[in-house]
């Protein structure tokens, strides 16, 4: 370990106060070092609403490398840590984490999950995909976010929803006219139809943005490295997506206990926190 | 908010996979059974059941006697309390101000949260007297500082009312030596200002209030700043150390405002500036 980074990571670990601890991490993410991944990832669960996002920006700004430690640490039942890992691997927009941000938008029981999963996939690195792997995946994230757009209970997980949507719409706008259409056609009837205000309002933008085309915007992420996955990474990827395809996509109906979970965690009061990030 | 002895808590042990129906909630809101009379009365509220008996039974609740703590709290009133509020049927409002003089902080507390959120203007004058500490028998809340009234949620109802003839009491509470209380009179004051540039004063004061080292004031604010919509707040919401979601759901109340001045779907540039800084909480 360098002298650096040691020393950064110290201060995380002496920090001993909030305002000391915000600042120690913001400092280690700062630094752009990928031996900070274990200490940054340690910090999404510190219930320190300022750290983590500091930590979640370091972690982006490592970008690939933190993929595969971000995907152990979803297995970890805080859900508070889990919300702020999707975060960052919707940041990232690394393929290795598409699987995962599938399954957290459509079925995860905390909607803070499933707000920044939704998101994320609109913004995948679409440029890396192979191109035989690109259709499927992006057929998969469409049905997602078209699922969660019109599903989801929450509102802050359907304005979610929405942006994912009117980034992958321009992301495939040269590509797959149908599916463009598909998205407008879910659009039109949600700027009416919606049951909040602001996702009416999130809507309109939207179709503000499709309208005019935004071009520029689509092109953004194509200046980005290329891929630095491996043939063995992208085997994966596509076998996790062919195993999810099999699968029926869960719907939780009215009265299913697991929606009592989720109301559950929005009113048990946590020490020190409310849970959500 | 929320109240530390209510049901919140308890009724954890009961829910299961036995979800209940609105008759039987009715049913048990009568019942001899407690602890199904404090859920069923939370349960009509979370679920908004607005049929005309589940109003008459949440009434008949508000003056029950036989469901008390050891301090001599009512949880079954509070519980009854807050969701009358969430059910918007005005009957309940001559009921709910008789309920402002329960000798319960909290019940007191969730009547001022439910008048606010009914909108009837006809308790204003008894919301003026409880903010004074007038009214005889009401007692403190039992923890400290052992506020005698729940001033903050009797501001808040005062200001969302349009209470213009309360101004006066409320700027004595700007200087109130509890925070959260001075904040309340500020937001307060903002709804309440018609003279916008004067208005300005105290939406900036709640600003100000975001940079608090206090995590839980800090938050009340952001969820004040949503409550009146103050688009100058924006940024400084969105830098507020605070979870995502409670900046996002104050944005949306700047949003909602903003969206409330144009005319669909046109959007205004502050609500364009709003969804950016929204988007980016995600």
């Amino acid at each position: 370990m360098s002298d650096l980074l040691a020393s950064l990571v110290r201060a995380v670990e002496v920090a001993d106060s909030s305002s000391l601890l915000l600042e120690a991490v913001q400092n280690l993410s700062a630094a752009r070092l990928e031996g900070a991944i274990p200490t940054l990832i340690a910090a999404l669960s510190y219930n320190n609403p300022g750290a983590a996002v500091a930590a979640v920006d370091g972690l982006v700004q490592i970008g690939g490398p933190a993929v595969p430690a971000l995907l152990e640490q979803l297995d970890l039942h805080n859900y508070t840590a889990r919300a702020w890992a999707i975060r960052a691997l919707a940041g990232i927009g690394d393929p290795r984490g598409l699987v995962t941000l599938l399954g957290a938008a459509t079925a995860d029981f905390a909607l803070s999950v499933r707000r920044a999963a939704a998101r994320g996939l609109g913004t995948m690195k679409w440029h890396w995909f192979p191109e035989d792997l690109l259709e499927i995946a992006q057929g998969e994230a469409l049905d997602a976010l078209l699922f969660v757009a019109q599903q989801d209970e929450e509102w802050v997980v359907r304005y979610s929803a929405v942006v994912g949507l009117q980034a992958l719409a321009l992301a495939i706008s040269q590509t797959h006219a149908d599916w463009r259409s598909q998205i407008q056609a879910q659009l039109t009837q949600m700027a009416t139809n919606d049951s909040s205000w602001a996702v009416r309002g999130r809507v309109w933008l939207a179709q503000r943005h499709l309208q005019a085309g935004m071009v520029q915007e689509q092109y953004q992420g194509m200046a980005d490295q290329p891929s630095s996955l491996t043939e063995m990474d992208w085997q994966l990827i596509l076998q996790n997506l062919y195993d999810r395809k099999g699968e029926e996509r869960l719907v939780l109906a009215e009265g299913d206990p697991r929606r009592y979970r989720e109301l559950a965690a929005t009113i048990v009061p946590q020490p020190g926190l409310t849970g959500e990030s | 908010m929320e109240d530390p002895f209510g049901i919140e808590n308890s009724d954890l042990q009961i829910r299961d996979d036995s979800p209940l129906t609105v008759d039987q909630a009715i049913a048990n809101l009568q019942g001899e059974d407690l602890g199904l009379r404090v859920y069923a009365a939370w349960w009509l509220g979370r679920f908004r059941v607005d049929a005309p008996e589940a109003v008459q039974v949440l009434i008949q609740a508000l003056e029950d006697e036989a469901d008390r703590t050891g301090v001599g709290g009512y949880p079954l009133r509070r519980n009854a309390a807050r969701a009358l509020g969430k059910l918007g049927d005005l009957q309940a409002v001559p009921a709910l101000m008789q309920a402002l003089h329960c000798a319960d902080f909290y019940v007191r507390e969730a009547v001022a949260q439910s008048l606010e959120m009914l909108g009837d203007r006809t308790c204003i004058p008894l919301l003026i007297e409880l903010l004074q500490d007038r009214l005889p028998g009401t007692q403190p809340a039992p923890e400290p500082p052992h506020l005698a009234q729940p001033f903050d949620a009797i501001l808040e109802a005062l200001g969302t009312l349009g209470a213009t003839d309360a101004i006066p009491v409320i700027h004595l509470f700007l200087d109130h030596p509890v925070p959260r209380i001075q904040y309340a009179a500020a937001r307060s004051l903002y709804q309440l200002t018609v003279d916008r540039a004067m208005a300005s004063q105290y939406g900036d004061r709640l600003i100000q209030a975001l940079s608090n080292d206090d995590l839980q004031l800090r938050r009340a604010i952001l969820a004040d700043l949503g409550a009146i919509g103050y688009l100058p707040a924006a940024e400084a919401i969105a830098q507020t150390l605070a979870e995502n979601s409670l900046k996002l759901i104050s944005l949306k109340g700047l949003l909602e405002k903003q969206l409330q001045q144009t005319t669909a779907p046109d959007l205004s540039a502050g609500a364009i500036k709003v969804m950016a800084l929204m988007d980016d909480l995600l």
